[in-house]
């Protein structure tokens, strides 16, 4: 099928964009398409507008700030990956998109489309909740800052207004941590089943810092954070690390589905964190 | 209705679209290329594969407005002076293509795999040709022509 009936909107600015989001009835805004697109084809959506953000080049490329990385929300997955700020301060989160959908997708797909499309079983929430990124928003009143804790609502729904953009993450820098993200799927393409974001920073021979996350394990990410106080001092090696990482689905409220139930989420993600954890210190 | 200015296998095209024209459909009704086919409704399949700008994407899951201002290459684009591209010549001598339905994605996708990766492993290969399906499960072949293209190089 074809999408239904749009007026297209290609602004040049920020400051353009949302002058047009804040004019229109019923907008949505085009980052990458890769989860848009195939929507609009299906009818699941018909917005009145599209306001694309292809053609604003200041909200591309990935630039250190201080202490963190600035991401610019339209900066697709395969820069990402391929950016070497990225793997030297960020590596998780280049990690976690290479595993995303496929090349193709990849080339066209952006980070902060990813993000405030908020996929309970995407991945790059899981790596911004884990990094504890922080999110500027413009509005046509100023721009402000959200940490991540506060920027996934629910299932599909950011702090993100509708008159709003998401133009920058700012991701702190991770330099010298190890990092592994632990991905569960059947079959090629697939959205993760459940996946595991884990960074850690190795201080001699024991385990000084460390950043667990979990995805679709809820209708937002999971931030493990009594297991990243469970692991810190012990040695990464298995017994420990999955004695520490046992209790880790307790709390969640995965979803059951054709792909496993609610139970059979809880199970894979302890044993997926084990296996995170362990990588990201190997790495 | 749009205007565009796209490049389409190095012949320059001004058209007026709808908005909501997918590239494959600009591609194939517009300029008739019909080298480039439509597989899914799903963006999964990848026998749309085309590249924009010397990348690979998913011409279905983008509007032909996107492309404004952009250099698209089709299937049909890759021959020169009629010598079939190393690529399609490789498919062709190892037969990795039985009905051919996907063979346009999955040529244009192997191009773009040899670009990062001049000399891929067999699982490289398939990983690299995840977003591209074959119903006729040709993939042995397939993944030997990906291979045998690379070793004749030129094939990027």
């Amino acid at each position: 099928m074809i999408p239904a009936k749009f007026d297209y909107h290609a602004p040049s600015t920020v400051d353009e964009a949302l002058r047009l989001l804040s004019e229109a009835e019923d907008a949505k805004v085009l980052a990458g398409g890769q989860s848009l697109i195939p929507v609009l084809r299906l009818r699941l959506a018909a917005p009145e507008v599209i306001v694309d953000l292809g053609r604003i080049e200041e909200l591309r490329g990935v630039r250190e700030d201080g202490d963190a990385l600035a991401v610019g929300a339209m900066t697709p997955h395969a820069d990402m990956i391929a950016d070497p700020l990225v793997r030297e301060h960020a590596a998780l989160v280049a990690e976690a998109a290479e595993t995303i959908a496929d090349p193709q997708v990849r080339h066209r797909g952006t980070f902060g489309g990813a993000l405030v499309h908020a996929d309970p079983a995407g991945d790059m929430p899981t790596t911004a909740v884990a990094l504890g990124a922080e999110f500027l928003i413009a509005g046509t009143r100023g721009t402000r800052t959200v940490a991540a804790e506060d920027f996934f609502e629910d299932l599909f729904t950011t702090a993100v207004g509708e008159d709003e953009l998401l133009t920058q993450v700012r991701i702190p820098k991770h330099t010298g941590w190890g990092s592994h993200y632990e991905k569960f799927v059947r079959v090629a393409q697939q959205w993760s089943i459940v996946a595991v974001a884990a960074a850690l920073r190795i201080d001699g021979d024991s385990i000084a810092e460390a950043r667990v996350a979990l995805t679709n394990m809820g209708s937002t990410p999971v931030r493990a954070t009594a297991v990243e106080q469970r692991l810190i001092g012990i040695a990464p090696v298995a017994d420990a690390v999955r004695e520490a990482v046992v209790d880790v689905a307790e709390g969640t409220h995965p979803p059951s589905d054709l792909n496993g139930d609610a139970d059979y989420r809880r199970h894979l993600a302890t044993v997926l964190t084990g296996r995170a954890v362990l990588a990201a210190a190997a790495g | 209705m749009t205007q565009i200015n796209v490049t389409v296998d190095g012949i320059s095209y001004s058209d007026e679209v709808e908005p909501r024209t997918l590239l494959v459909h600009y591609l194939r009704e517009w300029l008739g290329k019909t080298g480039t086919v439509v597989g899914c409704d799903t963006s999964n399949c990848g026998a749309c594969t085309v590249h924009l700008d010397g990348r690979s994407v998913k011409s279905c899951t983008m509007l032909a407005v996107q492309a404004d201002g952009h250099q698209v290459t089709t299937i049909e684009g890759l021959a020169e002076n009629g010598q079939l591209h190393p690529m399609q010549q490789a498919f062709h001598e190892t037969h990795a293509l039985q009905c051919g339905f996907c063979t346009p994605g999955m040529i244009m996708q192997a191009i773009d795999l040899l670009k990062d990766n001049p000399d891929p492993s067999d699982d490289e290969v398939r990983l690299g040709l995840e977003g591209n399906l074959c119903r006729c499960t040709g993939y042995q072949n397939i993944v030997k022509a990906v291979q045998t293209a690379a070793k004749a190089g030129g094939a990027t």
